[in-house]
C-alpha cells in the first residue's frame, strides 16, 4: 500500500539512520535513508567515522616509514596497497627493480586478490541471508592464503612486505611448493561456490536486476574495478596500461552484461579463476636473481611530482606524490577506489526496498578504511 | 587508434585556449581559474574524450594553493593533468561536478581539508571531518591542541 | 531477562547450618554461567575487525568458549570488543552504545589503536588516543597490530578468569 492509495490515512516520509554500527555496512558507514514505508526515496551516505588523517601523517614520515600505513588503508588487500605505493615512489625516483622481484610481486599481489575477493563473496552472501555457510567456507580458504603470507613476512593481516626497490624477503622453495599446492586445492573450491551460491534460486531472485549501474554513469562517476567491469566496460589496468610483468602473462578479463549486483559478484568469482592462472604462469617463469636493489635507507627525490595507479581488488588505487628535495614527501594524496565507488550509491537506490540496499552495498564491496583514510 | 602522446594533447588544448600555459619541464597544463569550466567541457568531448576524472588533489604551496585534476580517457587510453593556482585571498573556483559527477565528493574533500570553495557545487559540506570542525587540517600552518607531532630525524 | 544476582534471603540462609556452602556454590554457578556465555557485540571498526571475524571462523572458533553469538544490538550483549581505531567522529556513538548495554557489561580493548591510539598517536588530528580517554572502563587490553586470533582467545580467557575471581556475583 503506497501513499497514493490511501484515502483516509495520512502518510509521510521519515528519516532513518542506518547508523555507523550496523552488522551489514561493512565498516563504520552511516546511511541516512528517507523512507516511504519500506521503499527508499533518498539516501545520503555519511563517512569519516574512520578518518585517521593518513595524508597528514605522510608529511612527517620518510618514504619507507610510510609503508606500514598503506597496509591499514585497504586492510583486506594490504599487499596490493603496498605495491601501489612503492611503485609510485619508484616512479618518482626513476628506480628499476630486478626481474625476480617483479615476478614475486605479481604472485603475491594475485594471491592477495583472491583473499580479498573471498571476503567480498563471503560477506555478500551473508548479507543476503545465507547466514554463515559461505562465510565460513571463504574464511577456510582465506586461512590457507594467510598462512602462506604468515610464513613469508610474519604477519596475518598487515604485511609491510614490499620495499622501495624490491621486496622484503625471498620466496624459498618450500613456500613455492605450498603456493602450488594451494592452487590445486583452490580450483575445485571455486566450482563449489558456483554450485552453492551463484545459481541458487534465492540468490538469483535477490540480486538479479538490483542496483543496475549503466556504462555511462559508471564512467562519469569514475567507478573502477569489478564494479565497472560488471557494467560491461572491458577496462583493466593490468591489460590496458600494464605494469610489472602483466604484459607477459596470459589471462582474460571477465565482463558482466547488465550491471546488476549479480554481475558484479560473478565478475569477482571469475577473477579468482584468472588470478590462479596468473600465479601458475608466474611461478613457472620465475627467474633467479636478487629480490632487492641496493638503495639507501632514506630517499631524497628531486623537486617533482608524479601520479601512479594500480589495479586493486576494489578498483584503481592512485598515489599522487610531491617531492621537495627532502626525505619527507611534501604532499601525498591517496586516491582510493572505494571512495569513488561509494559516491554512486545514492543514484542506484531510488525506489527499492530497505533489504535491497544491503544487497547493493554488499555487491559494491567497499571498505571504510580506504574511504576515510 | 594510436594513443596520443602527452605533448600532442597539450598542443591541442593550447591551440584552442591560448590562455593556458604548460608547467616548465612537465606536461601539466596550468589553466587560469576563470577558464576551467570551458576547458573541461572541451576536453570531455571527442577528439580528446577525457571522460574519467580520476583524482582531484589540493597542494598547499604556502603562498598559493594548487588544485590538480588528473583525467583519463577510457576509450582513447590517454590522460592529462590540469592545474589551477589559487591565491590565499581568493580561494574560489568553479565546480566541475556538472561535467564529471565524480567531482562531487572529490571537491568536497578538497574543501574539507584545504578550505577551497567550489562555486556551483550542489552540496558543499565537510565530508571526512565532523560537520562542525574548525580549521582546515591539511594546510601547512594547521595547529590543534590534540595534535602531537612526531620528532623529526 | 536479567539474571538474579543477589540470592534472595541471603542473610537468613547463612545462619542455617550448611547455608554458607550453599551460597558460595550458587555464586560460583552464577559466575560460571556468566563467563561461559559472553555474547560480544559486532563492533569492528577497522583492521582488527577482520581478525575478530577470523576468530569466529572455523579454524579458531570462538564459539567453543561460548562467545560465538555476535549480536548487533547492544541491548542483547555482554561484552563490547572495541576492535580498531576510534576517531573523533565516532566518540559519541561509542559512549551511547556503551550506555545502552545492560549490566553486567565488560569491555575488551583489542589492538593497539583501541588501547592508546597505536601508530596513529603522532601527527593525527582526528584520532582519540585510546578507549579509556573516552571515560569507559576497560577490563582487558589485548595488544597487537592486529592481535592474532590466538591473542583474542587468550584475552577472552583472561576476562573469564577475571569474572571467576570477582568478589561478589552482583556487579
Amino acid at each position: 500500500m503506497d501513499a497514493t492509495q490511501t484515502k483516509d490515512m495520512y502518510t509521510e516520509e521519515f528519516l532513518i539512520n542506518m547508523g555507523p554500527q550496523h552488522p551489514s555496512t561493512h565498516g563504520v558507514l552511516s546511511l541516512e535513508l528517507k523512507l516511504d514505508g519500506e521503499t527508499i526515496r533518498g539516501c545520503t551516505p555519511h563517512i569519516g567515522y574512520l578518518h585517521r588523517s593518513m595524508e597528514k601523517i605522510a608529511e612527517n614520515r620518510t618514504f619507507t616509514q610510510f609503508i606500514p600505513f598503506t597496509d591499514r588503508l585497504d586492510y583486506v588487500a594490504s599487499m596490493n596497497n603496498n605495491l601501489g605505493y612503492v611503485m609510485a615512489v619508484e616512479k618518482l625516483l626513476n628506480l628499476e627493480i630486478s626481474e625476480r622481484a617483479k615476478y614475486i610481486r605479481v604472485i603475491i599481489a594475485e594471491l592477495n586478490r583472491i583473499a580479498s575477493h573471498l571476503i567480498a563473496t563471503g560477506t555478500f552472501a551473508q548479507d543476503l541471508g545465507a547466514f554463515a555457510t559461505p562465510l565460513f567456507y571463504c574464511f577456510r580458504e582465506r586461512e590457507k592464503i594467510v598462512e602462506i603470507f604468515d610464513q613469508i613476512c610474519g604477519n596475518r593481516l598487515t604485511y609491510n612486505y614490499m620495499r622501495i626497490g624490491g621486496v622484503m624477503a625471498d620466496l624459498s622453495g618450500e613456500i613455492i611448493e605450498k603456493i602450488k599446492e594451494f592452487i590445486e586445492y583452490m580450483r575445485p573450491k571455486i566450482d563449489d561456490y558456483d554450485e552453492l551460491i551463484t545459481y541458487n534460486v534465492i540468490f538469483l531472485a535477490r540480486s538479479k536486476h538490483i542496483g543496475v549501474l549503466s556504462k555511462e554513469m559508471a564512467i562519469n562517476y569514475s567507478v573502477t574495478g569489478p564494479n565497472l567491469r560488471g557494467s560491461g566496460v572491458k577496462w583493466d589496468l593490468r591489460k590496458d596500461e600494464p605494469y610489472l610483468v602483466y604484459d607477459k602473462l596470459e589471462f582474460d578479463v571477465p565482463v558482466g552484461e547488465n550491471g546488476d549486483a549479480w554481475d558484479r559478484y560473478k565478475v569477482r568469482i571469475e577473477e579468482m579463476r584468472q588470478s590462479l592462472r596468473i600465479i601458475e604462469q608466474a611461478i613457472e617463469s620465475l627467474p633467479q636473481g636478487d629480490v632487492t636493489v641496493k638503495v639507501g635507507r632514506v630517499h631524497k627525490p628531486s623537486v617533482s611530482e608524479t601520479y601512479f595507479r594500480t589495479e586493486n581488488p576494489r578498483g584503481e588505487l592512485g598515489f599522487y606524490i610531491v617531492g621537495d628535495g627532502s626525505v619527507y614527501p611534501y604532499r601525498l594524496k591517496i586516491r582510493s577506489p572505494s571512495f569513488s565507488n561509494l559516491a554512486v550509491l545514492p543514484e542506484l537506490v531510488k525506489d527499492i526496498k530497505v533489504a535491497d540496499i544491503v544487497c547493493v552495498l554488499g555487491s559494491f564491496d567497499v571498505l571504510m578504511g580506504e574511504i576515510d583514510r | 587508434m594510436k594513443k596520443m602522446r602527452p605533448d600532442e594533447i597539450s598542443a591541442i588544448i593550447k591551440s584552442k585556449f591560448p590562455q593556458v600555459t604548460e608547467e616548465a619541464g612537465t606536461n601539466y597544463i596550468i589553466v587560469p581559474k576563470e577558464s576551467i569550466l570551458e576547458v573541461s567541457q572541451y576536453i570531455k568531448n571527442p577528439p580528446l574524450a577525457l571522460d574519467n576524472l580520476h583524482c582531484i588533489t589540493g597542494i598547499d604551496r604556502k603562498e598559493k594553493i594548487e588544485v590538480v585534476y588528473t583525467l583519463y580517457s577510457i576509450g582513447e587510453h590517454h590522460g592529462v593533468t590540469l592545474k589551477v593556482n589559487l591565491t590565499l585571498e581568493d580561494l574560489n573556483v568553479a565546480s566541475v561536478s556538472a561535467i564529471w559527477k565524480s567531482a562531487n565528493w572529490l571537491e568536497r574533500e578538497v574543501y574539507d581539508l584545504f578550505g577551497v570553495i567550489f562555486s556551483g557545487h550542489p552540496d558543499l559540506r565537510r565530508i571526512l571531518n565532523p560537520y562542525d570542525w574548525q580549521g582546515y587540517p591539511l594546510r601547512k600552518n594547521y595547529s590543534n591542541p590534540d595534535f602531537i607531532a612526531k620528532p623529526r630525524m | 531477562m536479567a539474571v538474579i544476582e543477589k540470592i534472595p534471603c541471603a542473610k537468613i540462609i547463612e545462619k542455617v547450618p550448611g547455608g554458607g556452602f550453599f551460597l558460595t556454590t550458587s555464586e560460583s554457578i552464577l559466575k560460571w554461567g556468566k563467563e561461559s556465555s559472553l555474547w560480544p557485540m559486532t563492533f569492528g571498526l577497522a583492521c582488527c575487525a577482520i581478525e575478530m571475524i577470523a576468530t569466529g571462523a572455523p579454524r579458531f572458533d570462538i564459539d567453543r568458549f561460548g562467545a560465538g553469538v555476535f549480536r548487533a544490538s547492544p541491548r542483547q550483549c555482554d561484552v563490547m570488543v572495541v576492535a580498531g581505531t576510534i576517531c573523533v567522529k565516532m566518540n559519541d556513538c561509542i559512549r551511547r552504545l556503551y550506555a545502552q548495554m545492560p549490566e553486567p557489561k565488560y569491555v575488551i580493548a583489542m589492538g593497539n589503536c583501541a588501547i592508546s591510539g597505536g601508530i596513529f598517536y603522532y601527527d593525527t588530528y582526528s584520532v582519540t588516543k585510546g578507549t579509556e580517554s573516552l571515560g569507559i572502563n576497560v577490563d582487558v587490553f589485548i595488544p597487537g597490530c592486529p592481535p592474532r586470533p590466538e591473542n583474542l582467545l587468550f584475552g577472552l580467557m583472561k576476562l573469564q578468569e577475571k569474572i571467576r575471581n570477582e568478589k561478589n556475583a552482583a556487579r
